[in-house]
């Protein structure tokens, strides 16, 4: 294992061009095979719907439902889910969250944007949303550090006056990222992505047109395989750089030419 | 003619066990489809109330009429769909009589829109609204198959049948049957109706919607049918244990159990080495909790040293709360090693207000992975790679070092050489 690295590195030090352009074909593992953004939401992690990254899902309510949908996200990527609730004309003052938890129902942390917001009386919508952690590709077992897999969004109202129950709303919810890179490279990967329900996958295969699944963001949909960061370009330059530099200092010591002190034919 | 019975028996054995090969596979998928449809039956409030004339001018029971055509119209082909009335029949004033008025007005199953149309077109705003009574009938209505269950309740008033409160009944029928929810509509309701309804959605993971316009109705109606159509994982039902030695054993999959206020779960998982255990639980609140709860998820081995485990705390308003965790297991060099049992403890710290019933438990889902084990994690960086300008620049002193150190020493062997 050990030896097939180390010669993937040294391979990878002399074709060093063939490495991005591998790791940028698989930029996020897609939802659906057609292009058209979702018009629905699931209203539990099990019936969340499954959006793509850069997608603009919309979806009708009612103030008080639970609204969650999925979206996958892969190593090196530091997504940011954002929410816009259009309100009903007439209501009162009523606050609402996004939560975002990972493929693991674990609820995860937003770095900064405006998670929870309240919309005062009358107000029109309400924009919220929520920058995550960069995705890594591995973590202890006891650590909460966002990995690779399925992530779900799940959108409510919190505080709200009764009245306000049950009104009809518009939401539009989209998850973008932004790609680290090499800087959130970790040594390690996942042998499959933490996407609920993939042990399973495998054997309901077959006879339905459309197998109920978990979260059909599967294993061979395009994930990273984790060995690939910017990090190999940079140390094979600074290899580069230190040979030369080396040369460089050699040829200090060596002064230019042959010494005019040594006499000729020795 | 001997032979020519047993031709005519042979050809008949033939014929018959071709029919059998034709018949059966076509009607062991049938069944399959059959039993994997989703069911949705449409709960209607047809009592006296419903004359008021409220909604975009017409009347409630008009605006009704208008949504459930276009529904039937929109519904997708696989949905088995069927209708039941409360309050349709009895006009008389007897409580009791009229608290037992609830008929099926067609039943579940495929679709004829004509028909369900022409049903829908006979009814006559006219008794009581039975709600609780309406449900039980309907749960059972949806009985059978493995396919979602989905119960639409649309209705003008609170129920007039106590002291069998709804909401109670929901939560039953929520506590016996897997997977089946339930969403309300209110038609211009009043406060009271309107926390009646909700508390039913809630109680059974449902929606609940607020209707004052014709066109919210069609689409809101439309809409949950459309969401019962698409295919969703149905859980298994089992019991955790209330210690780690009576606990059953799970394999991969999606499971559903009830746990009460301050009660243990314990399941177990096989993990083999190099395997990988991911376990993520949710627990929901159906009913009035305490606005503050939380989660906790602990992998134990079998003599109690705790593996890891996943907590979850929250307040406010919410749905569920949950929480998971993962456990590789590393690999052993015994090819032959035994797979080892991890516990799964699941406790959550819900509380339930005054008057609020504890029975049936809180419905607890529990996802369970095994799969291959992560590797690496030798280093801190992937591989142990550098990266960045402090690198580069110590890479390239130490290259120029090295440089003039080699020089200077080739230098001073050519000295030495010489001198000799």
């Amino acid at each position: 294992m050990r030896i097939t690295r180390v010669l993937g590195a040294a391979l990878l030090a002399l074709g060093i061009a063939a490495g991005p352009a591998a790791a940028d074909s698989s930029p996020s593992p897609s939802a659906s095979a057609d292009g058209a953004a979702p018009t629905r939401a699931g209203t539990s992690f099990r019936t969340a719907t499954e959006i793509r990254q850069g997608q603009q899902a919309t979806a009708s309510g009612s103030t008080g439902d639970y609204l969650y949908w999925s979206f996958p996200a892969d190593t090196g990527q530091r997504p940011t889910v954002k929410a816009t609730v259009k309100l009903p004309a007439a209501h009162g003052a009523q606050s609402w969250q996004i939560d975002v938890y990972d493929g693991l129902r674990r609820r995860q942390a937003c770095q900064y944007g405006a998670a929870t917001r309240t919309a005062e009386q009358g107000a029109s919508s309400v924009e919220l949303a929520c920058v995550l952690r960069t995705v890594r590709g591995w973590s202890e077992p006891w650590g909460n550090d966002p990995l690779p897999g399925t992530y779900y969004v799940r959108l409510t109202v919190v505080d709200l006056g009764s009245a306000d129950l049950g009104k009809p709303v518009g939401v539009e919810v989209r998850a973008d990222s932004k790609d680290i890179g090499g800087a959130a490279a970790v040594d390690g990967s996942l042998a499959k992505p933490l996407v609920p329900g993939i042990a399973v996958k495998s054997g309901q295969d077959g006879g339905g047109s459309k197998p109920a699944v978990l979260s059909s963001f599967g294993s061979d949909d395009g994930w990273s395989s984790g060995w690939w960061s910017d990090r190999w370009v940079w140390t094979a330059i600074g290899g580069v750089l230190a040979a030369l530099a080396g040369v460089g200092g050699y040829a200090l010591t060596r002064g230019s030419g042959r010494p005019s002190r040594v006499p000729p034919n020795v | 003619m001997i032979t020519r019975q047993r031709l005519a028996a042979g050809v008949c054995a033939l014929l018959a066990a071709l029919a059998a090969g034709i018949a059966f596979p076509g009607g062991a998928v049938a069944d399959e489809t059959e039993q994997a449809a989703p069911k949705v039956e449409l709960v209607l409030d047809v009592s006296g109330s419903m004359r008021a004339r409220d909604i975009d001018g017409g009347s409630r029971m008009a605006a009704a009429k208008q949504a459930f055509n276009e529904v039937l119209d929109a519904t997708p082909q696989e949905v088995r769909l069927g209708i039941r009335t409360l309050g349709a029949n009895y006009r008389g004033n007897d409580r009791k009589e009229g608290c037992k008025d609830t008929a099926q007005l067609y039943p579940v199953g495929p679709l004829n829109r004509t028909d369900a149309k022409t049903a829908v077109a006979t009814l006559q705003p006219t008794g009581w609204t039975p709600i609780g009574p309406a449900l039980l009938k309907a749960a059972d209505d949806l009985n059978g198959g493995t396919g979602t269950r989905r119960i639409v309740l649309i209705s003008d008033g609170e129920d007039t049948c106590q002291p069998l409160d709804p909401c109670e009944v929901a939560r039953e029928i929520a506590a016996k049957g897997i997977g089946l929810t339930i969403d309300t509509l209110g038609l211009v309701p009043d406060a009271k109706t309107r926390d009646q309804l909700s508390c039913i959605a809630d109680a059974t993971g449902g929606t609940y919607t607020d209707v004052r316009h014709k066109q919210e109705l069609s689409s809101r109606v439309g809409q949950l049918v459309d969401r019962a159509a698409d295919p969703v994982v149905t859980p298994v039902a089992t019991e955790g244990a209330a210690r780690c030695e009576a606990a059953p054993t799970l394999k991969s999959g999606l499971y559903t159990d009830r746990e009460q206020f301050g009660q243990q779960r314990w399941y177990k998982v096989d993990v083999d080495p190099g395997k990988e255990l991911r376990a993520s639980v949710s627990v929901a609140d159906d009913r009035a909790v305490n606005p503050d709860y939380g989660v906790l998820l602990r992998a134990v081995t079998l003599h109690g040293r705790e593996i890891v485990r996943g907590e979850a705390a929250g307040t406010g308003r919410t749905d569920v709360i949950s929480t998971g965790l993962r456990y590789p297991k590393p690999e052993s060099d015994d090819d032959n090693a035994p797979a080892e049992t991890v516990c799964l403890q699941v406790t959550n710290s819900f509380s339930a207000g005054p008057g609020v019933k504890t029975t049936p438990g809180l419905p607890l889902e529990l996802t369970v992975d095994v799969v291959d084990g992560p590797s690496g994690h030798h280093d801190v960086a992937s591989f142990g790679l550098g990266r960045g300008w402090w690198l580069l620049g110590a890479l390239v002193l130490t290259g120029f070092l090295a440089g003039l150190l080699w020089g200077w020493l080739s230098r001073w062997r050519v000295a030495v050489w010489r001198t000799n």
